[in-house]
């Protein structure tokens, strides 16, 4: 009881902080001082007391993106473990829930996208579409190779399962594991090198221009609902890539913690070296993820 | 209601003079000299006879029980059974559905009125199909199935063709016929081979032949070449677009949700007989399953024709579910329970599920059609200001047919995957689970083409200049919509009540699944029926919180932000052409997309046109060059059709004659 009430304290309270871990991390390499690490927090308080401006052209759909969005987030958000902790709720085929859902908030953000019949957004949600269909195949593949690793069918054993034990036994399936979702988790959260979130020019977007007319509160839940995802997409990543796990369960809590502020640190970092791709060598890098996955799952399937 | 039923006299009895109630529905309104008072005398047959056949096809499902009546009919072909046990009943369930719908709709989508010349031949054959089918799932005599068969192919053929003063429909229906023939013809190889093997016509008990006489293996591949025509599996599926892109809607939603399913009934139907199939017979159907899913949605993506992308995902819907058999068989024959069951219990709930939203798209898109005046996506948008109800069930049909939860496609999908998954541990079947990430790329570019299809006819604004203000549709077009959406709600809301529904359908002809414990399966969508509820409540809390918050801060209209430019007209929007053009452009091997772009030449180039058009690479690249080769090479055939009525009874004689003198 205890462990849930922690997780989904945290998965309330958390996301936000990664965005500024991020933002810190992206200021020391240019060699700024940047934003505090609060400043996410700032910026939904702010948003949530600013007036909204609809769009004449908008139905009730644009109404409903951004609420679907924060609704799916927050539902996978109970479905993945935190750190060594299994999830307040968990089933056997969790799993397959955890990924369609989604793809709900992605049908409702690029609805309410191309609701405001603005060309601009209509080009966000086309690239959102193609890419988010070509990275789908490839959380199906790390589900599959998770769920051979750990002979169960359900998220919170598979992901708790991984150990420095499993590193060394099969290494190699991992490692390749690790490229794919790593790949994957900057696509679905549209970081560099997919798409920029700070670039101030619209043609180049993806997710940031499907919000573009959406504004006060509800863009607070936007931010809020990609923060979220990002947490929860980060934490599926943190079990593969940094398993750590002490058998404390307050210490747990704490090395969960620190792991996502790394991963959030790793982000930042890549941000900082690289530059944005060109929009159709994208397809091209989402599809090298599904392969690496495809030869993880091969090599534990064999 | 049941016991009432039970008391009166034999449900199946029920079932079955509904279904002959529903196929004369149509007559009175032949002779009716008043439009408008035959076709309202049809809905209401139909819908009485529905009200009475879906009791009574839930009560024969639910009871398990199998009741055979003897049609005598005295032709030469042995007894003629009428059979209705818990697989007939199952298929019965969406034939009354659909039909009902589909006449309700009729009444304000196909009004006397309007279409004085055509409606009668309408409402006639549309009972006649839709009876049809009910009697097909019931026969048990191979001839008589044959000939029910036709009828619903040519009654099929005569609806689709009610507009036949086009010349696209009068095409459609010559592919629909020679494609519908050439399955026919299949099947008449299968029901000799079937009647060689038992002896007689009547069609074997359930597991009583023996799948490894060559025999069987030629009856299990006539068997898919024949239904799989009709169910629309790649590579069979040349026909499908065409046919429901120029079908009436309501038409093409009785062909997509019920007469396509009458093909896999054909296929579990033939499955049936045989006990301990070979590994092949699933292995094939799964790879034909998984194919048709991938490059239907695939094709489904590059549409721009509204109805033409609802007929590709059917490619698709059908591609899952043949999917899930193979799956099953594979389970079967491979002594596996779980995954027999898993796969079955997907596949026929998708079934059922296709059932429910397909016909809800297709009735939607006919609305649409007709407050629009096109099918073409590209010129259409905003319509959602007009009809903000269809716009709301045309919603719920799209993320049901993605397979996204909270609604019904999710769960027969959810089952599926687990039933893949349910092998991880296993040594034998390990490689099926690589299914899965292809479902998963299906699901996506399925994403890719519903939001295509909702954004681009009801988001936005309108994109063709023709002042074309559509306006909200009648109750009687709505009635039906609405009650499919419930349907997809319901079943995605409470998915272990859908379990049970198809429970007695799989039990009664997998002798191997009937003692699986079902408990732990129900107790699995239980918890999804949960986290749907936990879903819900989030998001209305998050709606109360942002209701909350708009009402401290001043909220204003205006137009859309365009960046600066203050310009901006309908048509710089997305179109449904320029939305999947990248996903296209990715999948270029797959799908082929002619697109004609004009060469912009000077400064000041002159205005011209850019033109898309997907391309059906099988029909146009195969199968239209053979016909052609077959056309010239049979040329001498011709010169014995010449019109002469009286040399054609000649012709029939002289076989008869011929035939009789073999046989003796």
């Amino acid at each position: 009881m205890t462990n849930s009430i922690i997780h989904i304290f945290l998965a309330l309270v958390m996301p936000p902080l990664l965005l500024g871990v991020i933002g810190k991390t992206k200021a020391a390499f240019a060699g700024r001082v940047g934003a505090p690490f609060l400043q996410p927090y700032y910026d939904i308080f702010r948003l949530l007391h600013k007036g909204t401006v609809f769009s004449t052209t908008t139905t009730w759909i644009f109404r409903a993106g951004p609420l679907v969005a924060l609704a799916t987030a927050a539902v996978a958000a109970l479905l993945i473990p935190f750190g060594a902790h299994p999830a307040p709720i968990s089933f056997q085929g969790d799993m397959i829930l955890y990924a369609y859902l989604f793809a709900l908030g992605r049908f409702f953000t690029m609805a309410a996208a191309l609701d405001t019949g603005s060309s601009f957004e209509g080009m966000g949600s086309a690239r959102e579409a193609t890419y988010s269909c070509l990275a789908e195949p490839t959380l199906f593949f790390a589900l599959i190779t998770l769920s051979r690793l750990s002979g169960s069918y359900s998220l919170s054993p598979m992901l708790v399962n991984i150990s420095f034990g499993v590193w060394l036994d099969s290494g190699a399936a991992l490692l390749m594991l690790v490229g794919g979702m790593f790949i994957v988790l900057l696509a679905e959260n549209c970081r560099i090198p997919f798409d920029d979130p700070n670039t101030h020019l619209e043609l180049t977007m993806v997710h940031e221009v499907m919000v573009l007319d959406h504004s006060g509160p509800a863009l607070a839940i936007i931010h809020y609902a990609a923060a979220l995802k990002l947490f929860v997409l980060g934490a599926f990543f943190v079990h593969l890539a940094l398993p750590y796990a002490t058998g404390n369960p307050y210490l747990d809590w704490v090395l969960f913690i620190i792991s996502m502020l790394e991963l959030a640190v790793v982000v930042g970092i890549v941000e900082s070296v690289m530059a944005r791709l060109r929009l159709i060598r994208i397809p091209q890098l989402l599809v090298a993820a599904t392969i690496l996955a495809a030869f993880s799952t091969l090599l534990v399937i064999r | 209601m049941f016991s009432v039923l039970q008391g009166v006299c034999d449900p199946a009895l029920v079932a079955l003079v509904a279904a002959l109630v529903i196929g004369c529905s149509g007559i009175p309104g032949l002779f009716l000299r008043m439009p408008g008072l035959g076709q309202l005398c049809a809905t209401v047959t139909t819908i009485l006879a529905a009200l009475a056949g879906l009791p009574a096809a839930l009560m024969l499902l639910f009871s398990s029980a199998t009741s055979t009546y003897i049609l005598s009919w005295g032709l030469p072909f042995g007894l003629c059974e009428l059979t209705i046990d818990p697989l007939s009943a199952f298929f019965l369930i969406p034939v009354f559905l659909v039909a009902a719908a589909g006449s309700l709709f009729a009444l304000g989508y196909w009004p006397a009125a309007e279409h004085p010349s055509t409606e009668r031949g309408l409402t006639f054959f549309y009972g006649i199909l839709a009876s049809s089918m009910a009697i097909l799932v019931t026969a048990r005599n191979g001839v008589f199935f044959l000939m029910v068969w036709e009828i619903m192919a040519l009654s099929a053929y005569f609806l689709l063709a009610t507009e036949h003063e086009h010349e696209d429909v009068r095409r459609a229906g010559i592919v629909y016929l020679i494609a519908t023939h050439t399955g026919s013809a299949a099947l008449y190889v299968l029901f000799s081979l079937l009647a060689s093997q038992s002896g007689s016509y009547l069609l074997p008990a359930a597991g009583s032949l023996s799948a490894l006489p060559p025999a069987a293996m030629v009856i299990a591949t006539a068997a898919f070449f024949g239904f799989g025509a009709k169910a629309g599996i790649m590579p069979f599926h040349i026909w499908l677009p065409s046919a429901h892109a120029n079908a009436p809607s309501h038409v093409s939603a009785m062909m997509s949700g019920v007469m396509l399913k009458m093909g896999l009934y054909g296929i579990f139907r033939t499955l049936t007989f045989f006990h301990d199939p070979p590994l092949i017979w699933g292995a094939v159907l799964t790879v034909a399953g998984i194919s048709s899913a991938l490059l239907g949605i695939a094709f489904a993506v590059a549409q721009r024709d509204m109805k033409r992308l609802l007929a590709c995902s059917s490619i698709e819907n059908i591609g899952i579910i043949t999917t899930g058999l193979g799956v099953a068989m594979l389970g079967i024959s491979s002594q596996n329970a779980p995954l027999a069951y898993l796969g079955m219990a997907g596949a026929l709930l998708h079934i059922l599920n296709h059932s429910f939203f397909k016909p809800l798209l297709f009735l939607g898109s006919g609305v649409i059609i007709h407050a629009t005046g096109t099918r073409n996506m590209n010129l259409m948008g905003g319509v959602a200001k007009g009809m903000p109800k269809v716009a709301f069930l045309f919603l719920i049909g799209s993320i049901a047919i993605c397979g996204i939860p909270p609604l019904n496609g999710f769960v027969s999908e959810f089952l599926l995957y687990f039933g893949l998954f349910s092998q991880l541990q296993t040594s034998s079947l390990v490689y099926l689970v690589l299914l899965a990430p292809l479902l998963a790329l299906v699901g996506g570019l399925a994403v890719v083409a519903f939001t295509k299809l909702y954004s681009s006819v009801f988001l936005g604004t309108s994109r063709s200049h023709g002042a074309v203000h559509p306006h909200e549709a009648g109750l009687t077009m709505l009635l039906p919509m609405a009650l499919f959406a419930l349907l997809c709600l319901l079943v995605g809301v409470m998915p272990q009540w859908a379990l049970r529904l198809v429970a007695p359908a799989i039990a009664s002809f997998m002798p191997l699944v009937s003692d699986i414990d079902q408990t732990n399966y129900v107790l699995i969508l239980n918890r999804i029926s949960m986290m749907t509820l936990i879903l819900c409540a989030v998001a209305i809390a998050a709606a109360l919180f942002w209701r909350w918050r708009l009402g401290y801060a001043r909220v204003t209209k205006t137009s859309t932000w365009g960046c600066g430019y203050q310009r901006s007209s309908s048509r710089m929007q997305y179109g449904a052409s320029s939305f999947s053009e990248m996903a296209v452009s990715v999948f270029n091997g797959i799908i082929r997309q002619k697109i004609t772009r004009p060469a912009l030449k000077g400064l000041f180039p002159e205005a011209t046109t850019c033109d898309d058009k997907p391309s059906e690479t099988l029909l146009e690249r195969f199968v239209l060059p053979l016909c052609t080769v077959a056309g010239v090479s049979f040329t001498f055939l011709r010169r014995l059709q010449h019109g002469q009525m009286h040399v054609y009874m000649i012709y029939i004689f002289a076989t008869l004659f011929v035939l009789m003198l073999w046989a003796h």
